[in-house]
């Protein structure tokens, strides 16, 4: 019984580890600028934590083989070096480890939420709300108009709540389901919530972000590869939660000012 | 706040085994070698003294959480509006702190009468009931306290100052009313003659501690709001 | 001068069945009500679990009977995305409170931390009572939400704000099912605030002579932190409910902000705080988290030393590690809010911690593992439990490491990964810790053994289904499936479909293996053999008193406590180890310096 049970355990590691090294189940490949800091974090956490889990569960299993069946009546025995050996070994190991994976952890992250959006930067408003995600780009003014709650109306397609008659601002605003981004271009991406808390996630971007109602959140990248990618929400929003989502297409320069002139003529 | 009561065993206090704390371990046992549980039963700690601590530590987290509520939501807003506390709160203070001592006197009275060490005419009783009535009429005076905000047309969904000033009162009223029946315990105990030390030490600690709480809350409310 | 009280746990046998089984004073009745509950709402919590797996791998498939549990959930039997999320709320709740804290916590610890210190019940049985009833109207107040208005609230256990705070405009269950599930939690609060304070002043005023800190077995040491835990958790999580209450009730704006719309109507609240909610509700949820986990390290260490013959390397670093997971644990919930617009500095600040409270878990692991070592490893229900614990505290802790670290945290928040994490560390761990609990301690609560056979076909079979289950869900995770979606209709995650198949066929088999556990326990109950009075040839004080033990635990008398808790691997006139309560002395006393 244990020595099915000591394998049973090391059958169920590697066959835990085998899709990850296989690479059975993983993210897309990497379309922005920053995502790469990203993933090599994770691979480098996948490699360490991976040995772990593999060594913990592996003597585990050994020791479970070992000291199950021999030995019935003979003297127990400790382990040679003891506690104090074991708990030194751990920091040093583990300390070394966590100390590593945070500080380049730290640079990764820096990478996205420390640094400011440069200036020329583009700047998209994406507002969420239950259900959908909706965009706004302010037009050849390069000026968002304000926003107004209480005129928010779907029925005239007021989505934003824009009042262009008193917001010169707003009359060129420009308002889409879907999102287009001009390649290799930084975009700054300005988030608010209509109703519940939502999140913005696309994983090709290695971008996710909460919106918070009441506050304004931001949030800056460049994506460098033409292609259409999902964007869907990932903070539980209500009933229409897991069909909540909108696409983002990377453009080229020129394809992305013919998306636009487009929309704005449908405004 | 135990369950059960007995009378105070009439046991030489000297005669206490294990008085040095000379067991192997145990720190606060009073068991001596033989497992006569008898004594340990009347000499071991009184887990209430222990226990006030907990649920003082307790309302402390609980207060706590309240309170980095409102610096959170205060911080994050610009719809907080200010008002001006009632000013029969001080007065409330004042019946408060009144009744904290009143309590310190029973406390003492009830000490020599339960030691004999002075024959003792009146009732201990007189000050408890002296305390009870001071704490209730502290919460009589909170209520005014309410009735007056919502004279000025300042109810608990006004604003969220508003808001915060009654939970944070009536939160804390309500546990001066949860003491004030502790001491309705300890009266009841006391006219039995089965008063323990312990309960009456207990209760005076909470009791304190609702005047520190309070003066706590009034520097809050008066500084925040 | 010298406090002439009485001792307050004396009380004396009830006899009226009232009293006696129903509103108890007695501890043991108290831990058997709370393992009852456990269980009750364990079967509960998987069956939700097993509705909402069917609708994940066939979102159209009807389920006969689905529309009794709901009005309009399920119209032709077929669940709503509503009804799924409302399902998933109350499995997560149910399972979260009601069990994981219950059951390792409350119930084992009402059972045994009293006889372990040698106590013969708890200073303050009424409040112990009051606990556990307080609870059981919790469960029920939770409960009614199927019944009444438009169901349970669908946002999920941690219910973020402003979404548990708006009303019914919200969602189906927004409004009421709100009420009742932060009236339910407020009262679940206020019933593990008293548990906790009889757990602490057992602890540190009922022990016996003898028994002094470092003596107490390692589960009663578990019991101990985490009624420390609960008491600083618990204390906060109430207030948060009754701000989220009194914004339903009483038009309050504590955690709605202004300016926001549902169906083109802004509503009239004014300025909350929506982070607000997130920093008081972790600062709960992540301690509970160790709430739920801390008495199975202990529960599993006590089980595993018994089974091995021979005492852990070191009892005391495991009883450190214990109260460093308790103290960091309030230093790290700020890990659940990396993307939440959280100040990305604080983001950093809280990723440390997380980091290192890998440490004393490392730590923790590594004094079992190596303490097998040269043991004489004894194979029974218990200790393969016990055993399976440390192998899924292994798998489920170190996906830990990918969450700790924020940057990370962007590809795998709200994804499967997540839900795999904490699936297999404190839902398939803790649940392991109890079932080996049951296997172990039955005999002494009942009186009976539980059937040997059956109880290792319940280990196969759990072991294996639930990596089967929960293992990929990590996969799922990586290759960015979001949790809470009732379905999954976006482009990337068609190919996944399969994978959930897969996952739900082996949940279910997997939760219809636990219902050998529940005929076991049902059929030993009543059939099983009599058990002696210390089956296992344990040492802690448990054992020392008849089975099952009498009204005040060791029949008038108090026993003496003459060593340290486990000393197996001795040679002395009875086998291979020495009980407390024995005063024999022997030569090769195991004594931590």
């Amino acid at each position: 019984m244990a020595r099915l049970f000591a394998l049973t355990i090391i059958v169920i590691a590697i066959a835990s580890a085998a899709p990850v090294v296989m690479h059975t189940w993983v993210a897309p490949a990497d379309i922005s600028t920053h995502g790469h800091l990203i993933d090599e974090q994770m691979s480098e956490t996948m490699i360490e934590a991976g040995l772990s889990f593999l060594a913990a569960q592996i003597i585990l299993a050994i020791f479970i083989w070992k000291f199950s069946s021999f030995h019935r009546d003979g003297e127990i025995r400790t382990f040679p070096g003891g506690a104090k050996g074991l708990v030194i070994a751990a920091i040093a190991l583990v300390g070394a480890e966590v100390l590593a994976l945070g500080v380049f952890g730290v640079k990764a992250w820096a990478d996205v939420y420390l640094t400011p959006p440069s200036a020329d930067a583009m700047p998209i408003q994406v507002q969420a709300g239950q259900f959908a995600f909706y965009f706004r780009y302010p037009g050849r003014d390069g000026k968002f108009g304000p926003l107004h709650p209480e005129l928010i109306n779907e029925a005239t397609q007021n989505l934003f709540g824009l009042d262009p008659e008193h917001d010169p601002d707003s009359r060129d605003d420009i308002v889409t389901a879907e999102m287009a981004v001009p390649v290799n271009k930084e975009v700054h991406l300005l988030m608010h919530a209509k109703d519940v808390g939502h999140s913005f996630f696309v994983r090709e971007l290695r971008v996710q972000q909460d919106f918070v109602p009441g506050l304004d959140v931001s949030l800056h990248f460049t994506a460098t590869k033409v292609g259409k990618y999902e964007i869907v929400c990932t903070q539980l929003c209500g009933l229409g939660h897991y069909n909540m989502k909108a696409y983002l297409d990377v453009l080229s320069e020129h394809d992305f000012n013919d998306w636009l002139k487009k929309e704005a003529a449908m405004q | 706040m135990a369950s059960t009561v007995h009378e105070p065993p009439q046991v030489d206090p000297h005669r206490l085994p294990g008085h040095g704390r000379s067991g192997n371990g145990g720190g606060e046992n009073l068991v001596p070698e033989d497992g006569d549980r008898g004594v340990a039963l009347n000499y071991s700690p009184p887990p209430s003294s222990t226990a006030i601590w907990v649920v003082l530590f307790s309302i402390t987290m609980t207060f706590a959480a309240f309170t980095s509520a409102l610096i959170v939501r205060k911080g994050s807003s610009l719809d907080w509006r200010s008002f001006k506390l009632p000013s029969i709160l001080f007065f409330n203070t004042l019946l408060l702190l009144a009744s904290s001592v009143a309590l310190e006197v029973s406390r003492r009275r009830i000490a020599a009468f339960m030691g004999n060490m002075k024959s003792q005419v009146e009732s201990p009783a007189r000050w408890l009931y002296m305390t009870l009535f001071l704490g209730l009429l502290f919460v009589a005076g909170q209520y005014v306290a309410w009735s007056q905000l919502s004279g000025q047309g300042l109810y608990l969904a006004t604003n969220p100052s508003s808001s915060f000033f009654y939970v944070l009162t009536a939160t804390h009223a309500l546990h001066v009313l949860g003491g004030l029946a502790g001491l309705g315990y300890v009266i009841r105990k006391l006219s039995k003659s089965s008063l323990r030390r312990s309960t009456l030490d207990a209760t005076a600690r909470y009791w304190h501690f609702m005047d520190a709480l309070w003066l706590y809350l009034l520097l809050l409310l008066s500084m925040k709001l | 001068m010298h406090d002439t009280s009485a001792h307050a746990a004396q009380h004396h046998a009830p006899t009226s069945f009232i009293r006696k089984y129903v509103f108890s004073l007695d501890h043991k009745v108290i831990g058997k009500q709370y393992y009852a509950l456990a269980l009750l709402a364990a079967l509960v919590g998987m069956t939700l679990s097993w509705l909402m797996r069917l609708h994940l791998g066939w979102t159209n498939l009807a389920i006969p009977g689905l529309h009794f549990l709901s009005k309009n959930g399920a119209p032709a039997n077929v669940m709503t995305p509503e009804f799924y999320l409302q399902l998933m709320t109350m499995h997560g709740t149910i399972m979260v409170f009601f069990v994981l804290t219950t059951a390792p916590f409350a119930a084992f610890g009402n059972f045994f931390l009293p006889i372990q210190v040698g106590a013969e019940d708890m200073p303050f049985p009424r409040f112990n009572m009051m606990s556990f009833w307080v609870t059981f109207l919790a469960f029920i107040v939770l409960m009614l939400s199927f019944l009444l208005g438009d169901g349970p609230t669908l946002g999920g256990w941690t219910q973020y704000a402003p979404l548990n705070a708006m009303g019914a405009v919200a969602g189906p269950g927004q409004g009421l099912g709100v009420v009742l599930w932060a009236t339910s939690i407020a009262l679940f609060c206020i019933g593990q605030l008293l548990g906790s304070l009889n757990f602490i002043t057992t602890t540190l005023d009922l022990r016996v002579k003898g028994m002094s800190l470092m003596r107490l077995p390692l589960s009663a040491w578990a019991w101990f932190i985490t009624s420390c835990m609960g008491l600083t958790a618990f204390s906060v999580l109430m207030p948060a409910c009754i701000l989220v209450i009194l914004d339903h009730v009483a038009g309050t704006s504590f955690f709605v902000a202004s300016g926001l719309v549902i169906n083109d109507q802004l509503l009239p609240h004014s300025g909350g705080s929506t982070l607000l909610w997130q920093h008081l509700f972790w600062f709960f949820g992540h301690p509970e988290v160790y709430i739920a986990i801390v008495p199975g390290i202990g529960i599993v260490s006590h089980i595993l030393m018994a089974n091995m013959r021979k005492p852990m390397l070191s009892q005391r670093v495991i009883i450190y590690c214990m109260g460093a997971l308790a103290v960091l644990s309030y230093m790290v919930y700020g890990h659940h809010m990396f993307v939440s617009g959280m100040n990305p500095v604080s983001a950093l600040a809280f990723s440390f911690p997380t980091l290192v409270i890998t440490i004393p878990a490392t730590i923790t692991v590594l004094i079992w593992v190596f303490s097998l070592y040269g043991s004489r490893l004894r194979i029974n229900s218990a200790s393969l439990f016990a055993l399976g614990f440390i192998s899924m505290f292994v798998s489920g802790g170190i996906s830990g490491f990918f969450l700790a670290q924020p940057s990370i945290d962007i590809m795998l928040h709200a994804t499967y990964f997540v839900v795999g994490h904490f699936h297999m560390v404190m839902g398939v761990a803790a649940m392991f810790g109890i079932f080996a609990g049951t296997y172990f301690w039955f005999p002494k609560m009942t009186g009976r053994m539980m059937n040997e056979t059956l109880g290792r076909v319940h280990f196969w079979l759990s072991f294996v289904g639930t990596y089967c289950v929960f293992m990929p869900f990590h996969y799922l995770g990586m290759a960015g499936n979001v949790r809470r979606y009732s379905s999954f209709p976006e482009d990337y995650l068609q190919p996944l479909i399969p994978v959930h198949r897969l996952i739900t066929i082996a949940a279910l088999l997997t939760g219809a293996a636990q219902l050998i556990f529940v005929y076991n326990l049902i059929q030993s109950r009543f059939r099983g053999q009599s058990a002696p009075d210390n089956p296992w040839q344990a040492t802690s004080l448990e054992w020392s008193t008849a089975t099952p033990p009498p009204f005040d635990n060791f029949g008038g008398k108090h026993p003496v406590v003459y060593h340290d808790p486990y000393q197996y691997g001795v040679k002395s006139s009875v086998g291979d180890y020495v009980m407390q309560a024995s005063p024999e002395q022997v030569k090769t006393e195991h004594e931590e310096k």
